[in-house]
C-alpha cells in the first residue's frame, strides 16, 4: 500500500494538491478575514486637520450636531497626524503650501485615503488665474473621492464619505 | 540628512539654551499659519509669524473682473460673514457711481449684517473651544450656529456664501412670513447665549487658561493699530456702527461693550457680549424697518465709474474693515485693497508673546479673532 | 466743533469767492488740510477735501516730517493701511497712508489720505535700484506688516523698516513683483 502511495506522490502531484488546499483556506479564511478588517477601517477614519480656507468651515458644520458626521465614525482627532487615516482636503491649496501637504500625507501611516473637497482642490475653482494657487491637487497626492461644491453643503460632504466607504467595502485588504 | 529638504522649511536647532520651534503650517488647531517661535526652556523668546499660506491674490484678480462679477470674488475671504466684507465694497462702489439706495434695502441690510456676525463669531468661539481642548465649547455653539444659517438661508437661498449685498441695494426682498420666524429665532438665541455663562465664563478652568496672558494695555492697543474687539477689550471705546455710522445704523441704537483689563479673557468675553447686543439689533430693525417698497435700483449695463478713489469702512466681526477702490473710467476697478481686521491685530502676536509660556500660546492666538484667510486675502 | 456734526452736507464757507460756481468745502475738513499745507508751502499739495475725508500729496523726502507733524500737531494715532498703486505710464507708483484717530473724539471720524509718489523702473530690482521710499515705522508703529506687504508685492523698499522680508508670497518666489501691471495673469 505503501509502495503505490510513493509512486502517486510525485513534485507534480503534491504541487497540484497543495494548490488546491490553498484555494481552499483562502476561501475559508481570507474573504472573511479581509471583511472583517475592511470593516473595522471603514466605520473609523479619523481625519487630518487640513483646514485650509473656506470649505473648513462647510467641515465643521458637519461635525457639528444636526449633522454629526460622528455617528460614521470620523471624529477630528484632535492629536497628532501619526494617528489618522484620512486626509480631507478642505479648499484652495496654494504654492506655498503644496509641499507641506505633501510632507503631511508622507507622515501618516498606510492604509491612507485621500479625499479632495471643493472646488478648488478639484480643479483650482474660482481662482484658476491667481498666480498663486494650485490647479487641482491631483499632481500631488492620489485621490480617491471628489466631491464638488462651492462649498458642498454638509450633506454632501457625508454622500461622499459614504462612497468612500463603498470604495473600501469592493478593496482588498492590503 | 539623507532626504532633501524643500525651501523654507525650518529644522530643529539646538543652540545652548534657545531652541527653535516650528508651530507648523498644519496644526492641530485651524488655518494654516506658521509661527516661527524661539524658546528657552518653557518661555518665549521671540516669536516671528509666518503668513501667507492661503494667499490667493484677491487684489490682483479684482482688476480683471468688473464690478458686479467681484462680488462672489470678494466674499470669499471671509465666507460666513459674506455680507459684512462685501458691505464697504458696496457703498463704495455706489458713491462711485452715485447711486442712492432704497429705505427698506438699509434696514434689510443691517438685518442680515448682524446674523452674519452671529454665524461668525459662534464658529470662532466653537474653535476657540478646539484650541483649549474644551469639546462641549466646540458642539454647543456650532449647533446654535445653525439657527442663525437657517435664518439666512430663507432670506438668500445660500448657507454660507451669500453674495446678498449688491451696488444698488440687496437682491431680493424678504420671504412673506419672516418677522415672526425671526423674532422666534432671535429669542431662542438669546436664551441659549445667556448659558453660555455658566459653562464657559464663569468655568473655573477657562479662567485659569485665559486671566492674565497677553495682556495688552491701553496705550499699546491704540500704537499698534489694533481693530475690533482686541482695541475694545483693552478700554478703547470705538466702534464704526457708533462713530461713523452707515446707512441704517443712523437711526439704530448701537451700546458698545468695552472691558478694561486686556487679557485674554476679555478678549474672549467681547464677542459674546456683542452678540447679545446684535439680538437687541436685529429686533429693532425690525420694527422700525418701512413695511413695503422696492429694495434694489437697476443698474445699467457695464457701469463705469470716473477718475475717482474712495475710502469705506464697516464694522465687521473683527474688526474694522476697510476698502480702497481707485478707478479709471473703466468697468473694472483699477486698484482695489481689502484692509481687514486680521491682518492689522496680526502685530500683535510677537509683541505679546514675549515672555509668555508655550503652554499659554494657543491661548493667546486665538483670542486675537485672527481669521488666516482673511488676513492673507 | 460744531460742524462736524453734519454728516454727509457740507457747511458753507466764507473764503470762496461769490462770483465762481465753485463746490461748498466743508469747514473742518478744510481746516485740517489748511494747518498742514500753511506750515510746508511747496512740498505739499492738496489733492480733495470731501466730508470726512481729505487727500494731500507730498514729494517723497518730506513724507518724514509732515508724518511726525500730522502725529504731535493734529492728533493722528495710528494708520489704517498702506496702498500701492502703479501707474505704468507715468513711470510712477503712489503709496497711500490711510491715517485714522482712536484718541481724539472730533477726528474720530475722519480718515487722513498721505499720499506720495516713486520713480518706477521697467526691469525691477527689489531693494537695489530707485524706487526708494523712507519708512514711517518710528512714527506710526502700526506700518510695519503693512510696509513689509508693500515690498513684496510692488517692489518699494522702504529706507529705515529694520525688517524688509517677505511676507505672503512663497519663499522661492522668482518673478517680478505681481500687483505690477505688467506681470501677466495666466488665461487673461
Amino acid at each position: 500500500m505503501l509502495k503505490e502511495l510513493e509512486l502517486a506522490v510525485t513534485p507534480q502531484t503534491a504541487n497540484a494538491f497543495l494548490g488546491k488546499l490553498g484555494d481552499i483556506l483562502v476561501k475559508a479564511i481570507d474573504k472573511p478575514l479581509g471583511y472583517a478588517i475592511n470593516w473595522g477601517r471603514l466605520w473609523s477614519l479619523w481625519p487630518v486637520h487640513i483646514e485650509t480656507a473656506c470649505c473648513s468651515v462647510e467641515f465643521g458644520a458637519a461635525s457639528s450636531p444636526r449633522y454629526d458626521v460622528e455617528r460614521f465614525g470620523i471624529i477630528e482627532a484632535f492629536g497628532s497626524l501619526r494617528q489618522c487615516d484620512l486626509v480631507v482636503v478642505q479648499g484652495t491649496i496654494t504654492r506655498k503650501m503644496a509641499p507641506r501637504l505633501r510632507l503631511v500625507y508622507d507622515q501618516m501611516p498606510e492604509p491612507k485615503y485621500v479625499i479632495a473637497m471643493g472646488a478648488c482642490a478639484i480643479t483650482g475653482g474660482l481662482y484658476f488665474d491667481s498666480y498663486n494657487v494650485l490647479p487641482g491637487i491631483d499632481g500631488i497626492l492620489p485621490v480617491d473621492v471628489y466631491v464638488p461644491g462651492c462649498p458642498p453643503r454638509p450633506e454632501t460632504l457625508i454622500q461622499g464619505c459614504i462612497l468612500l466607504q463603498e470604495k473600501i467595502k469592493n478593496m482588498k485588504a492590503r | 540628512m539623507s532626504v532633501k529638504i524643500p525651501p523654507g522649511l525650518q529644522l530643529e536647532k539646538v543652540d545652548e539654551r534657545i531652541m527653535t520651534l516650528n508651530v507648523g503650517p498644519q496644526h492641530p488647531g485651524s488655518g494654516h499659519m506658521r509661527l516661527i517661535v524661539q524658546v528657552d526652556g518653557d518661555y518665549i523668546v521671540a516669536c516671528d509669524p509666518d503668513p501667507g499660506y492661503v494667499h490667493r491674490g484677491e487684489e490682483k484678480m479684482a482688476e480683471y473682473r468688473n464690478y458686479i462679477t467681484n462680488i462672489p470674488h470678494l466674499e470669499r475671504p471671509v465666507i460666513h460673514d459674506s455680507c459684512n466684507i462685501l458691505y464697504p465694497y458696496v457703498l463704495g462702489v455706489e458713491e462711485l457711481l452715485g447711486i442712492e439706495v432704497p429705505e427698506r434695502a438699509k434696514y434689510v441690510r443691517a438685518i442680515a449684517s448682524e446674523l452674519n456676525r452671529f454665524s461668525y463669531t459662534l464658529y470662532w468661539l466653537a474653535i476657540y473651544g478646539i484650541f483649549l481642548g474644551h469639546s462641549t465649547m466646540f458642539m454647543w455653539p456650532a449647533g446654535d450656529r445653525e439657527l442663525a444659517i437657517d435664518l439666512l438661508d430663507k432670506m438668500t437661498g445660500a448657507r454660507v456664501t451669500h453674495a446678498y449685498f449688491v451696488p444698488g441695494g440687496v437682491r431680493n426682498d424678504l420671504p412673506a412670513n419672516f418677522e415672526d420666524v425671526c423674532i422666534r429665532q432671535v429669542n431662542y438665541l438669546e436664551k441659549r447665549l445667556k448659558a453660555y455663562a455658566d459653562i464657559f465664563y464663569d468655568n473655573p478652568i477657562l479662567i485659569s487658561r485665559t486671566k492674565d496672558t497677553g495682556v495688552l494695555s491701553r496705550e499699546d492697543a491704540i500704537r499698534l493699530g489694533t481693530t475690533g474687539s482686541v482695541l475694545r477689550a483693552s478700554g478703547v471705546d470705538f466702534d464704526v456702527r457708533t462713530k461713523e455710522p452707515y446707512d441704517a445704523y443712523e437711526e439704530l441704537d448701537v451700546h458698545t461693550n468695552v472691558l478694561k483689563n486686556g487679557d485674554s479673557y476679555d478678549r474672549s468675553k467681547i464677542p459674546w457680549l456683542d452678540m447679545l447686543e446684535s439680538c437687541n439689533i436685529i429686533k429693532q430693525a425690525l420694527e422700525k424697518m418701512p413695511k413695503s417698497g422696492s429694495v434694489r435700483v437697476k443698474l445699467k449695463p457695464n457701469p463705469k465709474g470716473g477718475d475717482d478713489e474712495v475710502y469705506k469702512r464697516v464694522e465687521s466681526g473683527r474688526g474694522s474693515l476697510g476698502v480702497y477702490i481707485v478707478s479709471r473710467s473703466k468697468p473694472e476697478p483699477y486698484r482695489l485693497k481689502l484692509s481687514v481686521g486680521s491682518f492689522r491685530n496680526l502685530i500683535c502676536l510677537p509683541y505679546l508673546l514675549k515672555g509668555e509660556k508655550l503652554g499659554n500660546m494657543p491661548a493667546v492666538y486665538w483670542s486675537l479673532n485672527y481669521w488666516p484667510v482673511e488676513a492673507d486675502r | 466743533m460744531s460742524s462736524e456734526e453734519s454728516k454727509t452736507k457740507p457747511v458753507t464757507q466764507t473764503q470762496t469767492a461769490p462770483a465762481k460756481k465753485e463746490p461748498e468745502l466743508p469747514k473742518f475738513e478744510k481746516d485740517l488740510s489748511d494747518k498742514i499745507v500753511t506750515k510746508f508751502g511747496a512740498d505739499t499739495e492738496i489733492s480733495f477735501v470731501k466730508p470726512n475725508r481729505v487727500r494731500i500729496n507730498v514729494k517723497k523726502e518730506k513724507i518724514k516730517d509732515v508724518a511726525t507733524f500730522i502725529r504731535d500737531e493734529l492728533n493722528f494715532d495710528h494708520a489704517e493701511s498702506v496702498t500701492g498703486v502703479d501707474f505704468p505710464k507715468e513711470k510712477e507708483i503712489e503709496v497711500v497712508y490711510h491715517l485714522g484717530s482712536y484718541t481724539d473724539p472730533k477726528l474720530n471720524k475722519q480718515i487722513l489720505s498721505l499720499a506720495t509718489r516713486v520713480p518706477r523702473e521697467d526691469t525691477p530690482n527689489p531693494g537695489k535700484d530707485s524706487t526708494k521710499l523712507q519708512s514711517l515705522r518710528e512714527i506710526f508703529y502700526s506700518v510695519e506688516f503693512h510696509e513689509r506687504e508693500c515690498f513684496e508685492m510692488l517692489g518699494v523698499y522702504f529706507d529705515g523698516h529694520p525688517d524688509n522680508r517677505r511676507l505672503l508670497l512663497p519663499e522661492d518666489w522668482a518673478d517680478i513683483p505681481p500687483m505690477r501691471k505688467d506681470f501677466a495673469t495666466k488665461g487673461r
